[in-house]
C-alpha cells in the first residue's frame, strides 16, 4: 500500500509508562543502559518514519501481505506503549514489486522523498541485495527480514542489518543433527536452482557430513517450473530421507506430486515449511504428509506449552490457533517468517532508545547501538524465542523448530538450540567506516 | 534552419536541459534521472533495431544482461578495474549480438520475435546454471570500493548523475549521427521495403546484422552502466519483463524518433512513480493510461508531436 | 529408478506437458492465425479462467465434480465475453495496428492483473480435481526368470493427468472439426486468408474479429479450467503460458492447428525426455535452445507455408 501513512499517535501516560518498563527491562538484560527516560520531555514530537519496503505486487505478494499485517500490528503496539523516545511511529509503505531494480528506487524514495529515519521489511534476497548498495550510499539504516545469508556472508555493508530473523545458513546447519539421528543418514535434497536453494545444498551437505551422514543426490529444480514429477525418478532407491525446500506459487503442486510419486511407501520426508508457507497442511492431496517433518521458523499451530508472549503476539497479528487469519480460516499466514517484522521493529525501537535517536543525524549512533546488542530473551518483543545478535556480522541467531505432522497439526518435536546453528564469523562490519 | 540543423539544435538543447536538471531538481529526482538516462540508452539501442530497421526483438534483455554480467564478472571474477570491466561488458554484449544475429536473422517477423525470446530465455537459464559465479537470481553486489574510475568515486550522487549523463550524451549523439548517415538511411529503407532495398543492390542481411550488433552494444553499455552506477548485478534483468520494457518505452515515446526512447522512459518511470503515490492500484492506472495512449497518440508521444507540431522532428 | 521406467515416466510427463501446452496454445493459434495481432494479454485470459474456476468451485461447494463441471461450462463463456468486450472497446479502435495492439494489450494485461490482485489476492489457491487416484504402472523385463512384470518404485501417474491428455485430444478434435467442416470455420478461414476479399463477399470482418478474439480467450480459459486442478490459480500464472503458447504457435506454423499440436508434442516431449539425461536446469537450457534452432532452420514453422 504505497504511501498509506498511518498516524496512530494516541499516547496515554499509562501505556507510555508500561512501554518504558518493558523496554527498559529488555535493555537492561541486553546490557545496555536505558536511553533517555524523558518520554514527556522528548525534544520533538514529530513522528519517527519507518520506510516499509513491501512486496505488494510480484511473486512475493503473498508474503508481503502478511509482512504488512504483522508490521501494522507491531507498530500499533509500539505506539500504544508510548512510541519511540516519546515520538509516535509512522510507517511509510512503498511497493517494490518484488524486483531488485524497483527495490533500490524505493529506498531512494524513503531517503530523499519521504525523509524516513530507517528502512525495513524486505524478504526476497534479490531485492535485499539489489537495494543494499543504495542503502549504504544513502546512509540509510536498512533492516531486512529476509533469512538470506547475504548479510552475514559479508557481501553487503554496514548500513544493512538482519537482527530479527535467523539466516538460512544457521537454520540449515541446526537441522542436521536431528535429521541424522532420527530420520536417516542418506539424504536426497530437492531445492530450487537459485542462490537460496544452493545455500541449502551447500550448507546442509557439509553439516550432514559432519554428523556422519551423506547427501546421495542433489536435485535442483529450475525456476518457473509448474510440473515436477519427471525430476523425481532421479531420487536414488537407497534414500532414507528426502530434504525438500521449494518457494513460489507452485509449491503445493510440488508437494502433491511428491506424494503421488511415492504412493504408499515413501522414505522419511523432511521439508522446510517454505514448501508449504501460506498453504493449509490439510489441503486435499497432502494427506501423505502425515508423520513427516518440517522446519518451522516459528510454530504455525498453537503448541501445548504455549507461552503468554506467543499468545499475545498471535492475537495481535490476528492469527488463529492453526496459523490462519481470524477472519478467514482459509487464509493461512506466513507464520514461520513474519515474526521477523515484529521483532525487527522492536529492535529498531530498542536501538533508537538506547542511542537517544533524535533524527537522521543519529543514524550511525542507531547502528552502533544495534551492533552493541547481544542477548534478546524470549518476550513479547521477541515472541519467536531467545535470540543472540552478533553485532559483527549484523546477523541474529535464534532457536529453530522441527515439527511433525500429527493428525493434521504441526507439533513441535525438537527445538534446535542457538548453539546448533552457530558458525564462524565471515565478516566484521564494525570495522567498516560509515 | 535546415532540417538537420534544427534536429542538431534540438539534441543539444535536450542535453543542455539534462545537464541543468542536476542543479535544479531535488535529490530524489536527480537519482531518478540518473537511472532514466541509463535505461534510455537501453531504449535507444532497442529503437535502432525496432524503430529504424523494423526488427522486433523480444529478447533484448540478454544483451542488457551480457553487458551487466560482462562488467560484473569482470570485476568479481577477473579482478578488473572499472575501465576494462566496462569494455568487457560492451564486448560481451556485441559478441552475443553477433552470434544471435547470425542465427536469428535467418528468420523474420514473428519468428524473429520468438527466436530472440527463446535465446534470451536460454541466457537467463545459463546465468542460473552457473550460480557458483553469478549467485543466480540473487545476484551480487559491486562493492563501493570497486566503483572508482581514475580516482573518481562513482557512488556519490554527483558522480553518478554525470557519469550517466556523459554515457547518455555519447550514445544519444552517436545514435542521431548514425541515422543521418547513409547507414541509417539504408536501415530505414530495409524497414520500409526490404525487397526493394535488396533490389537496389544493398546487402540487407549485412546491414541488419550490423544494426543488431550496434543495438546489442547499446544495450550492453546500458547494462554495464547500471551495474556500475547502482552496484548490483542480478538475473532479474535478463527476464522477459526486461525485454518487454524497451519495447514499451519505444512504442510509448515514438518508434523511429531520436528523442522517443528518452521520452518513453521518462513517461513510464513517472507514470508508475506518481500513480503509486496516490493509490495501491497503480498498475491499474498504468494500464488505463497505456490503453488511452494507444487510442489518442497512435505514433507514440514523439511520433504524435512530429505529426501534429514539429514535422522536422528527427 | 532404472533407465527404462524412468524414460517411460518422463515420456508420460512429457505427454501431460504437451497436453497442457496444446490447451493453452490453441486459443492463441486461432487469434494469431486469423487476426495476425500479438495479444500480450492472452495469458491473462488463461489466468482469469483458472481464477474463475476457483471462484465457481468454492461458491458451489459440494463434491468437486459439481463445481468442476459448472466451471467447465460457465467460465469459458464468461472470459470469452470479457475478451470480446475488450476487442470492441479497444482493439477495434486501434484498427488492429500491430504496434498499437502490443501497447494496448500490455495495458489490458496490467488492468487484469491488478484487478485480480485486488479482488482475488496474491495467494496461489488450489482447485480440487473431480477425481484423482494414483495409478501405479507396471514395467516388463526379460531377466533370468524369463519375462517378468513388476511394479517399479515411483512409476505412476494420476487418473486426472490421464484425463487432461484425453481432454486435450477431444477439445482439439472438436475444434478442428468446427474449423474445417462448418460454416463458422469457413468464415474464419476466409477471413484468415484474405480479410479484404472476405469483406467484399459480405463477411462482417469486424464482427468475425470480435468473435474470434472471444473464442480464443474462451479456449484459453477452457484450457485453464482443465489444467488448474494440477496447478494452482495465481494472479501471475498467465506469464509463462503466454510465452509457451507463442512459442508453440510460431513453431507449429502460423495459423496451422495441426502444426500447433506437433509443436506442443515436440516441446513437451523434449522437455520430458531430455530431463532424463541431464540435470534439470541444463535440460531446460538444451531444450529451449534446440527448439529455438528448429525455427532458425525452418523460419516458417513446422507446417507453415510462408513467412508472416
Amino acid at each position: 500500500m504505497p504511501n498509506e501513512i498511518k498516524k496512530t499517535s494516541k499516547i496515554n501516560r499509562r501505556s507510555a509508562l508500561l512501554g518504558l518498563g518493558t523496554s527498559a527491562g529488555v535493555l537492561a538484560t541486553a546490557g545496555i543502559l536505558p536511553g533517555s527516560l524523558g518520554f514527556a520531555q522528548a525534544q520533538s514530537s514529530a513522528p519517527i518514519k519507518i520506510g516499509f519496503q513491501k512486496h505488494a505486487t510480484g511473486i512475493g505478494a503473498a508474503y508481503g501481505r502478511w509482512y504488512g499485517a504483522t508490521t501494522d500490528a507491531a507498530v500499533k503496539r509500539i505506539n500504544d506503549n508510548g512510541g519511540i523516545n516519546g515520538r509516535p511511529v509512522e510507517v511509510v509503505v512503498e511497493d517494490d514489486g518484488t524486483d531488485p531494480g524497483r527495490g533500490a528506487e524505493v529506498l531512494e524514495k524513503f531517503a530523499n522523498q519521504h525523509n524516513c529515519d530507517v528502512a525495513f521489511g524486505t524478504l526476497f534476497s534479490h531485492v535485499v541485495i539489489g537495494s543494499a548498495p543504495r542503502a549504504g550510499e544513502l546512509k540509510l539504516p536498512y533492516f531486512v527480514v529476509s533469512e538470506g545469508h547475504h548479510v552475514a556472508s559479508g557481501g553487503l555493508n554496514r548500513y544493512t542489518l538482519q537482527p530479527g530473523i535467523t539466516d538460512v545458513k544457521s537454520q540449515v546447519i541446526s537441522m542436521a543433527p536431528f535429521v541424522a539421528d532420527n530420520l536417516g543418514k542418506k539424504v536426497t535434497m530437492i531445492f530450487p536452482d537459485f542462490a537460496f536453494g544452493h545455500d541449502h545444498r551447500d550448507f546442509f551437505s557439509a553439516a550432514i557430513e559432519a554428523q556422519g551422514g551423506e547427501v546421495v543426490a542433489k536435485i535442483a529444480i529450475p525456476p518457473t517450473e509448474t510440473t515436477f514429477t519427471r525430476y523425481f525418478p532421479s531420487i536414488p532407491r537407497e534414500t532414507e530421507v528426502i530434504y525438500h525446500v521449494m518457494v513460489g506459487p507452485a509449491v503445493l503442486t510440488f508437494v502433491k506430486e511428491l506424494g503421488e510419486f511415492f504412493g504408499p511407501n515413501r522414505p522419511e520426508l523432511f521439508g522446510f515449511i517454505d514448501s508449504l508457507e501460506a498453504v493449509d497442511i490439510r489441503s486435499s492431496g497432502l494427506e501423505f504428509l502425515e508423520g513427516s517433518y518440517f522446519w518451522e521458523g516459528m510454530p504455525r499451530h498453537v503448541q501445548a506449552d504455549q507461552a503468554d508472549y506467543e499468545k499475545a503476539y498471535r492475537a495481535a497479528v490476528g492469527v488463529n490457533e492453526r496459523g490462519a487469519s481470524v477472519d478467514d480460516e482459509a487464509d493461512v499466514s506466513t507464520y514461520a517468517h513474519m515474526f521477523g517484522c515484529w521483532e525487527t521493529l522492536n529492535i529498531i525501537k530498542a536501538g533508537m532508545e538506547s542511542a537517544d535517536y533524535q533524527g537522521p543525524q543519529d543514524r550511525t549512533k542507531l547502528i552502533e547501538a544495534v551492533e552493541a546488542m547481544t542477548d534478546m530473551p524470549a518476550s513479547e518483543d521477541h515472541p519467536q524465542g531467545d535470540k543472540v545478535f552478533n553485532g559483527k556480522t549484523h546477523q541474529t541467531f535464534g532457536k529453530q523448530y522441527i515439527s511433525k505432522v500429527t493428525d493434521g497439526r504441526l507439533v513441535v518435536e525438537h527445538t534446535a538450540s542457538i548453539e546448533d546453528g552457530r558458525y564462524e564469523d565471515e565478516v566484521d562490519y564494525t570495522t567498516q567506516s560509515f | 534552419m535546415s532540417k538537420a540543423a534544427k534536429s542538431n539544435a534540438l539534441h543539444l538543447a535536450i542535453l543542455a536541459l539534462l545537464f541543468a536538471l542536476f542543479f535544479v531538481l531535488p535529490a530524489y529526482h536527480v537519482g531518478a534521472f540518473s537511472r532514466i538516462m541509463v535505461l534510455a540508452i537501453y531504449a535507444m539501442g532497442f529503437n535502432l533495431l525496432f524503430g529504424y530497421t523494423g526488427l522486433l526483438s523480444l529478447g533484448h534483455a540478454m544483451f542488457f544482461a551480457a553487458g551487466m554480467y560482462g562488467f560484473g564478472l569482470g570485476i568479481s571474477q577477473a579482478g578488473f578495474s572499472v575501465a576494462p570491466a566496462f569494455l568487457t561488458g560492451i564486448i560481451a554484449a556485441s559478441v552475443l549480438a553477433l552470434v544471435v544475429g547470425y542465427l536469428a536473422l535467418r528468420t523474420a517477423g514473428v519468428a524473429f520475435m520468438i527466436v530472440t525470446l527463446m535465446f534470451a530465455q536460454t541466457v537467463y537459464l545459463v546465468i542460473l546454471y552457473f550460480g557458483e559465479y553469478t549467485r543466480g537470481d540473487e545476484g551480487f553486489v559491486i562493492q563501493s570500493a570497486q566503483r572508482v574510475f581514475f580516482g573518481i568515486d562513482l557512488t556519490t550522487e554527483t558522480a553518478r548523475y554525470f557519469t550517466a549523463f556523459v554515457l547518455f550524451a555519447i550514445c544519444f549523439l552517436w545514435a542521431a549521427k548514425l541515422i543521418q548517415m547513409p547507414f541509417g538511411k539504408r536501415l530505414v529503407a530495409i524497414r520500409e521495403n526490404e525487397e526493394r532495398a535488396r533490389m537496389l543492390g544493398y546487402h540487407t542481411d549485412s546491414y541488419k546484422l550490423r544494426a543488431l550488433v550496434v543495438s546489442g552494444a547499446f544495450s550492453g553499455i546500458a547494462g554495464a552502466s547500471y551495474a556500475l552506477l547502482f552496484g548490483y548485478v542480478g538475473a532479474s534483468f535478463s527476464t522477459v519483463q526486461y525485454s518487454i520494457f524497451p519495447l514499451l518505452w519505444v512504442l510509448l515515446g515514438g518508434a523511429g524518433t531520436t528523442i522517443g526512447p528518452l521520452i518513453g522512459v521518462i513517461f513510464m518511470f513517472y507514470l508508475i512513480d506518481i500513480s503509486s503515490s496516490y493509490t495501491t492500484a497503480y498498475m491499474l492506472i498504468a494500464g488505463v493510461v497505456l490503453v488511452l495512449l494507444t487510442l489518442f497518440a497512435p505514433q507514440g508521444l514523439a511520433g504524435t508531436l512530429r505529426k501534429r507540431v514539429f514535422p522536422w522532428l528527427p | 529408478m532404472d533407465f527404462g521406467p524412468h524414460l517411460m515416466l518422463a515420456s508420460l510427463e512429457g505427454a501431460v506437458i504437451s497436453a497442457i501446452l496444446v490447451l493453452t496454445a490453441m486459443g492463441l493459434s486461432i487469434v494469431f492465425g486469423v487476426m495476425r495481432v500479438v495479444n500480450v494479454a492472452h495469458g491473462e485470459f488463461f489466468m482469469l479462467g483458472a481464477v474463475f474456476a476457483w471462484v465457481v468451485t468454492t461458491t458451489l461447494g459440494g463434491h468437486p465434480a459439481i463445481g468442476f463441471l459448472a466451471a467447465l461450462i460457465t467460465v469459458p463463456i464468461l472470459v470469452g465475453c470479457i475478451a470480446a468486450g475488450a476487442d470492441r472497446l479497444i482493439l477495434k479502435r486501434v484498427n488492429y495496428d500491430p504496434d498499437r495492439t502490443i501497447v494496448a494489450t500490455i495495458g489490458i494485461l496490467y488492468i487484469i492483473q491488478q484487478t485480480t490482485l485486488m479482488t482475488y489476492g496474491p495467494e496461489a489457491r488450489p482447485v480440487e480435481a473431480p477425481f484423482n487416484t494414483r495409478l501405479s504402472l507396471p514395467w516388463f523385463e526379460f531377466g533370468e526368470n524369463g519375462f517378468e512384470i513388476f511394479w517399479p518404485w515411483g512409476l505412476s501417474i494420476t487418473s486426472y493427468k490421464l484425463f487432461v491428455i484425453v481432454a486435450a485430444i477431444v477439445v482439439l478434435t472438436t475444434l478442428w472439426l468446427v474449423l474445417t467442416r462448418t460454416k463458422i470455420g469457413l468464415i474464419m478461414r476466409a477471413t484468415q486468408q484474405d480479410s479484404d476479399t472476405a469483406q467484399a463477399f459480405g463477411i462482417p470482418v469486424g464482427k468475425v474479429y470480435s468473435w474470434v478474439f472471444g473464442l480464443g480467450a474462451g479456449l484459453a480459459a477452457l484450457g485453464a479450467v482443465l489444467v488448474v486442478p494440477i496447478q494452482q490459480a495465481h494472479y501471475l500464472m498467465g506469464g509463462d503460458p503466454l510465452l509457451l503458447a507463442f512459442i508453440v504457435v510460431i513453431i507449429g506454423g502460423l495459423g496451422s492447428l495441426p502444426g500447433t499440436v506437433i509443436a506442443a508434442l515436440l516441446i513437451g516431449m523434449s522437455d520430458g525426455i531430455i530431463s532424463v539425461f541431464f540435470s534439470p536446469t541444463l535440460a531446460k537450457i538444451i531444450a529451449t535452445f534446440l527448439v529455438a534452432m528448429v525455427l532458425v532452420f525452418r523460419p516458417q514453422g513446422l507446417l507453415g507455408k510462408s513467412v508472416a
